[in-house]
């Protein structure tokens, strides 16, 4: 009897195949590399894929300016450590190059990273962006395809995705068309979670139980940061919190958790209520159609 | 049950049926009785289903994708779902069963290991019924649940059950879907009140089988493609070429998924289509070194001799006979809205290999609710046809039936790129 591969192995294989696809198919791929659990796992699959060789694409970073330093340390201690090229695209760069203006100074960037990021697929010429997102974190990226097709202004067309079949995936581009591939689709934040205890992932200090200052604003916990100060009548409290999502720090919410290790935050996944989007992603709330707008518009 | 156990397998089903044999309400009754579903996506259901004037909750809505489907409300494209029990992972492809989508039922069962076919109980087999059979037949799923649902509505009617079981299994013996290696299994339910999905319920006591999800648990899916021949494609080299480690300096390995088979450590194995022959010196997981590769698995290959091998060859054993091939006929449904053009060439992708193919004939074309065999001159959307293909390169292929990976094929537009076909070999000229 031959043994069946656990979960995680299929997984992790089915990723390290679409991995490889990309470096097979595509001429000057990219990895996105924000930081965060699922990119992090991005990079061990990409170890998997392409060691004792480097990696065949330079990481790239979308920087919103509005980042847990934290993360922004581990970022480049991790860059350091595997030896690989990062690239930093910044949104401040496109702020000065006037292609994003703000509404107002405190505004959310999260909405502008599109722009960055296509800024940065054009200058480089990137045929193809490995992402992190997972087809259980929002009903819009359940029809998502794992090489998902963008024409040349980085729309998202849902009706004109290329069918995919088996594991036969059609990363074929025009000059400026772009492909967005996704080897994790197919994981839940379980499985995420699971594979970071089972390979001992490090991760960003945020993510784990800490005491910050934050106030309650409309059932969220805001973190209280320069670029999120309290309201005068706002009552700061010291909470012990953890993020389950990291993002730009104003619309990345933490949540109230003891969890101070992988393995407790795997009890607690297990037994939430909440799904990661909808308690911690302060922009998905808008409407129930939001992340499907911001994906037609160019956004991962 | 958000489970936490590290060791579960995979089952990949599909389910098939439209928007009235209750299907979304089933996978939402999946969903909702496994606890997958959670208290904001409830919360945002329950607001829904008041808006549209519903007084129950309605589950269907979980399934319920994109804001152009819910304007119009019917799905049309496959959504991918999952949940989890103490000892597997399920992987849901929701196809959209309405005959225009022909499609998009290829595209899930392309994947799935096991099919469900939903049928309604007070209508019983439809054309679409057949059409759902039909086209798991042709993409060769080897599991059939046949969830004949809205019991409810037939008075949980045992006779009704068994008129629809005896008329599903004479209509699957004549289009030779019962045969040795194929499972159907029938189950009464109602999704609606969740009746012998997830729990018993308490009013289908006759049925003395198991549920739904008691079917999916233990079903053996070992695949035969574990047992076969070894099929290894090569998806990409590595050569490091580091000059600073004396070890990595002539380092060459190659990486890919097994297909089928398995593939040990000093393997002997002939390089296609070379010919050229070697034995397996070292196989790997990243840094870690393991004896032997089995099926689904991605690892990294080196061979004890320098041959020279490229992206889109194959590795199998040495003692196995299979011939790089440059014409075949193959089952293809067309998913363009462009119609297939005779005269035209087209890319055809064939595990890590490309190669620029002809149309020597459209041999015949079925009818896909008749299930007649009709002449065809071109192909249109859903389009289902027994085409002979002529390459450029040649292809490393098996028959469809004998293996899954290395029998199917996509069909590229060499213009716009976008994939406009699905092939499956029948047969090897």
């Amino acid at each position: 009897m031959m043994k069946k591969l656990s979960h995680l192995d299929w997984l992790e294989s089915e990723a390290i195949h679409i991995m490889r696809e990309v470096a097979g198919q595509c001429a000057n791929p990219v990895l996105l590399f924000s930081g965060g659990k699922d990119s992090l796992c991005l990079l061990r699959i990409a170890e998997k894929a392409f060691r004792p060789g480097r990696f065949p694409f330079p990481l790239m970073h979308i920087d919103t300016g509005h980042n847990y330093p934290e993360v922004i340390k581990f970022r480049d201690k991790k860059t350091k450590e595997l030896g690989e090229r990062l690239i930093v695209a910044s949104l401040e760069e496109s702020m000065e190059k006037g292609t994003i203006v703000l509404k107002a100074p405190d505004e959310p960037r999260n909405k502008y990273q599109s722009i960055t990021l296509l800024e940065a697929i054009e200058e480089n010429e990137f045929d193809c962006c490995i992402g992190g997102a997972r087809r259980d974190e929002e009903k819009a990226r359940a029809k998502e395809r794992i090489m998902s097709f963008r024409d040349e202004f980085g729309q998202w067309d849902p009706k004109n995705q290329r069918p995919e079949l088996w594991n036969l995936y059609n990363a074929k581009v025009h000059k400026g068309e772009n492909i967005r591939a996704f080897p994790i689709s197919n994981w839940t934040e379980m499985d995420v979670w699971q594979y970071i205890e089972r390979e001992n992932l490090e991760l960003p200090s945020i993510y784990f139980a800490h005491q910050r200052d934050v106030v309650k604003r409309n059932g969220a916990i805001v973190p209280i940061t320069d670029v999120t100060p309290p309201s005068p009548d706002e009552k700061i409290e010291n909470m012990i919190v953890r993020f389950r999502t990291v993002g730009d720090i104003t619309c990345t919410a933490p949540v109230a958790s003891n969890a101070d290790s992988v393995e407790k935050i795997i009890m607690e996944t297990a037994s939430t209520v909440i799904t990661e989007r909808g308690e911690t992603r302060l922009d998905d709330q808008v409407s129930e159609a939001s992340m499907e707008q911001r994906k037609k518009e160019g956004y991962f | 049950m958000n489970d936490t156990n590290k060791n579960n397998t995979v089952l990949r089903f599909m389910t098939c049926g439209s928007v009235d044999d209750g299907k979304s309400t089933l996978i939402g009754r999946l969903l909702f009785d496994t606890k997958t579903i959670l208290t904001d996506t409830l919360s945002q259901i329950e607001k829904t289903s008041k808006k549209r004037g519903m007084s129950a909750l309605d589950l269907s809505l979980i399934t319920d994708g994109l804001q152009a489907e819910r304007e119009q409300g019917i799905t049309i494209d496959v959504a991918y779902r999952y949940f989890s029990t103490g000892s597997r992972k399920y992987i849901i492809a929701d196809a959209p069963g309405h005959e225009q989508y022909t499609r998009n039922m290829v595209t899930a069962a392309s994947t799935a290991q096991l099919a469900i076919i939903l049928v309604d109980a007070r209508k019983g087999m439809l054309t679409q019924t057949r059409r759902h059979s039909y086209l798991t037949k042709l993409v060769g799923i080897k599991h059939i649940i046949v969830a004949i649902n809205k019991m409810d509505l037939v008075k949980y009617s045992e006779s009704k059950y068994k008129a629809i079981c005896e008329e599903y299994n004479s209509f699957a013996s004549a289009i030779k879907l019962s045969q040795p290696g194929v499972n159907i299994d029938f189950v009464p339910m109602s999704a609606l009140n969740g009746d012998m999905i997830v729990d018993r319920g308490n009013s289908i006591n006759w049925y003395k089988g198991p549920t739904l999800l008691e079917i999916l648990e233990n079903i053996d899916t070992t695949e035969k493609s574990n047992k076969s021949k070894l099929r290894f494609p090569v998806q990409y080299v590595c050569r490091p070429r580091d000059s600073a480690n004396e070890k990595l300096h002539d380092f060459r390995a190659f990486m890919g998924r097994i297909e089928s088979g398995l593939l040990k450590v000093n393997d002997k194995i002939k390089v296609l289509p070379s010919n050229h022959q070697s034995s397996v010196k070292e196989i790997r997981i990243g840094e870690k070194i393991i004896s032997e590769a089995t099926f689904e698995q991605s690892v990294t290959v080196s061979l004890h001799d320098e041959i020279d091998i490229s992206r889109g060859d194959m590795l199998i054993h040495t003692e196995d006979i299979l011939e790089a091939s440059k014409s075949f006929t193959a089952n293809v449904c067309w998913l363009s809205e462009i119609a297939l053009t005779p005269n035209r060439t087209y890319l055809i992708m064939h595990t890590t290999r490309t190669s620029k193919a002809k149309i020597s004939s459209i041999n015949n074309k079925i009818n896909i609710n008749s299930l007649e065999i009709e002449q065809a001159s071109e192909l249109k959307t859903n389009d289902i046809a027994n085409i002979s293909f002529k390459l450029a390169q040649p292809l490393i292929i098996d028959k469809y039936a004998q293996n899954r990976s290395t029998g199917a094929f996509i069909i590229v537009d060499e213009s716009t790129f976008h994939t406009v076909g699905a092939g499956m070999i029948e047969a090897i000229d």
